[in-house]
């Protein structure tokens, strides 16, 4: 099992160039689990992620990795700590699959050093773990989305770090690969117990899969804890502008969240006050 | 333990591994070839025993002059600025992810060239000043070019196209002066347009040769990062890489191995810009193509020095060859670019 690590934005203030999108978010990583950080567009969450995988310098407060300031630490040797899939890495031409995931090897390897044994053990079980290991020397651009994608994450796995981060690892993506994805890295939280933490777009697959979610509105922390305790119409209504029904997933028993549009509500002779529950229209101010 | 998985990731990377040994192995030799053919040569043909006692230091009745005087120079100035340009273009393309961002094709050799010509036609400056001036004039072309296409947000496909626009400028400039040049300053300005290993001498040399020696330890140094920059930035930071830092150094140590070629040779049209993409298709991806690309930008330099002075009744400079072979590839790179719609 990985190691627990504490993991701590502390009032971080956070923006590209003059504009700020974070104002004085606070969060603390639950180690060996699935946080998922969800909100509106334009609300800060791919700041957050960035500004707490030093790609973002904050302009007021600092994250701190075992008491220790990451900016501060030496990028190789954060690197083996922490991870963070980008949301659009770029492929290099004409590069194989175990080449890419090789890649993700950079911060273990020393000055004039080749592979290790060690090094390939890594990427091996990487990509046996992603299920790419027959598409090894085949091109990226060769591959699907979601097999592209499966590859990323093994990049991030052969980096082997105890905490990873992923923005948006299933936008683009169909359903089936979706969960595909989604299953893949609660594989890894189980079985390494590797901290996650990421930005998903999708509530419903948020709430099903995260152990504690970060909800944020207009570059503020609004909401923490797990899916159950603060998925609520109020809280939906709130960071997305939408009414909504909460109701239990009945696979997972997590919440689930149903929008109600303008169109085709079937609920007939009831509406949905602000706490979501049916109400009749008799007893409803029209 | 080694599983499955394991043995098939390490046979295929042994595999490229072996290949890329055997490329970089064969262009040496085809290289160190060259350099002896280019000491042979000439209007007294020597045969190797006499050009190994010349470079040797042995005195070789007539062949010392013509081999050691002549030749030599030409042929190390050859060597110095082919891998310069090499390694500087494969530099260029890999940390822009794009082989038309290319000193040769973005006008950083023709403002070292604008700077030479002007300071020839215009100051009659010494040799010296004019080498001086190229260099200086190379490496404020790329400042330039770099802030201009900085605005809000940086863009490859604007640098390339700021840096067309910024060398037609500096060819317009060129022309300009040719028109009211002196016409005994012209011969020696026409050296900047083209390209040419005439004239080299010795001591004009060690500036380029010191440059080439204490850029390229540096460039091989960071050689895996500039591999983990091409994964774009956000990555590549999250690898550990300082991004920032590494880019500036090897722009730096590319800029200079090229402003340092081109102010002994001139503009040498192509070279930097076909070293990177021939290494690849050669020796393929997975291993840093640096020392290949230098390669090929030597043999690129010495076989058309060769074929320039010796294939035809006329003599012509090598920039002249390097020209005929390159322009073709940029059509057909323009074409290709064209049909996949991004620049």
């Amino acid at each position: 099992m990985k190691p627990t690590h504490t993991f701590r934005a502390e009032h971080i203030t956070a923006g590209y160039d003059n504009k700020t999108i974070l104002h004085d978010v606070s969060v603390t990583v639950p180690s060996n689990k699935i946080s998922i950080i969800i909100g509106a567009n334009g609300c800060g969450k791919s700041t957050l992620l960035k500004t707490m995988a030093r790609l973002i310098k904050p302009t007021a407060g600092q994250v701190m990795l075992d008491g220790q300031s990451i900016q501060k630490l030496p990028g190789k040797q954060l690197a083996k700590v922490l991870g963070l899939l980008p949301q659009s890495p770029i492929v290099p031409e004409g590069i194989t699959v175990a080449d890419l995931v090789g890649r993700g090897r950079f911060p273990h390897h020393r000055f004039l050093k080749g592979w290790s044994k060690k090094d390939y053990a890594a990427v091996a079980e990487a990509m046996d773990m992603m299920n790419i290991t027959e598409f090894a020397d085949r091109h990226i651009d060769e591959l699907s989305g979601g097999q592209r994608q499966r590859v990323w994450i093994a990049m991030a796995l052969a980096q082997q770090t105890d905490i990873l981060f992923l923005d948006e690892p299933t936008t683009f993506l169909d359903i089936t690969y979706q969960v595909e994805i989604l299953d893949l890295l609660t594989d890894l939280n189980r079985k390494y117990g590797t901290t996650i933490v990421m930005v998903l777009h999708d509530i419903n697959l948020s709430a099903r899969y995260a152990d504690y979610i970060f909800a944020l509105h207009e570059g503020k922390l609004v909401a923490e804890g797990t899916p159950s305790d603060i998925i609520s119409n109020a809280l939906i209504k709130d960071i997305f502008a939408l009414d909504c029904m909460v109701i239990e997933d009945p696979v997972s028993t997590s919440p689930s969240v149903v929008p109600i549009g303008r169109h085709h509500n079937k609920l007939d002779a009831m509406t949905i006050n602000r706490t979501g529950q049916p109400v009749h229209l008799t007893e409803s101010v029209m | 333990m080694m599983n499955e998985t394991m043995m098939a990731i390490y046979r295929s990377r042994m595999k490229r591994k072996r290949r890329y040994l055997l490329m970089t192995c064969l262009l040496t030799v085809l290289a160190l070839g060259l350099m002896a053919l280019m000491l042979m040569l000439g209007n007294t043909i020597y045969p190797v025993k006499d050009v190994i006692s010349v470079v040797l230091g042995e005195n070789v009745k007539g062949a010392s002059f013509a081999v050691g005087t002549i030749r030599l120079p030409r042929m190390i100035v050859g060597l110095f600025s082919g891998f310069a340009f090499g390694v500087g273009g494969y530099i260029f393309q890999t940390m822009l992810r794009n082989p038309l961002a290319n000193p040769n094709v973005i006008g950083i050799t023709t403002g070292s060239s604008a700077a030479a010509v002007f300071c020839i036609i215009v100051l009659h400056a010494s040799n010296a000043f004019v080498s001086i001036a190229s260099v200086v004039g190379g490496l404020l072309t790329a400042i330039v070019i770099f802030i201009l296409s900085k605005g809000s947000s940086f863009s490859i496909g604007r640098l390339i196209l700021i840096g067309i626009g910024i060398q037609a400028m500096l060819n317009a400039f060129i022309s300009y002066l040719m028109v009211i040049g002196n016409t005994y300053d012209l011969p020696s300005a026409m050296r900047w347009l083209s390209g040419s290993l005439n004239g080299a001498k010795m001591e004009n040399l060690y500036p380029l040769i010191v440059t080439v020696c204490i850029c390229t330890p540096i460039v091989l140094f960071l050689a895996n990062r500039l591999e983990i920059l091409e994964l774009g930035e956000q990555a590549a930071t999250s690898l550990g890489v300082a991004t920032n830092k590494t880019r500036l150094l090897l722009l730096l140590s590319s800029v200079l191995m090229i402003a340092m070629a081109t102010a002994a040779t001139g503009p040498i049209a192509f070279v930097a810009f076909l070293a990177g993409p021939i290494a690849k298709k050669l020796v393929g991806v997975g291993f840093s193509n640096i020392v290949p690309a230098g390669l090929i930008g030597v043999i690129l330099v010495l076989a058309a020095d060769i074929i320039g002075q010796f294939a035809f009744e006329t003599r012509y400079p090598v920039g002249v060859i390097t020209g005929i072979i390159g322009a073709p590839y940029l059509i057909y790179l323009l074409i290709r670019i064209n049909r996949k719609g991004d620049l």
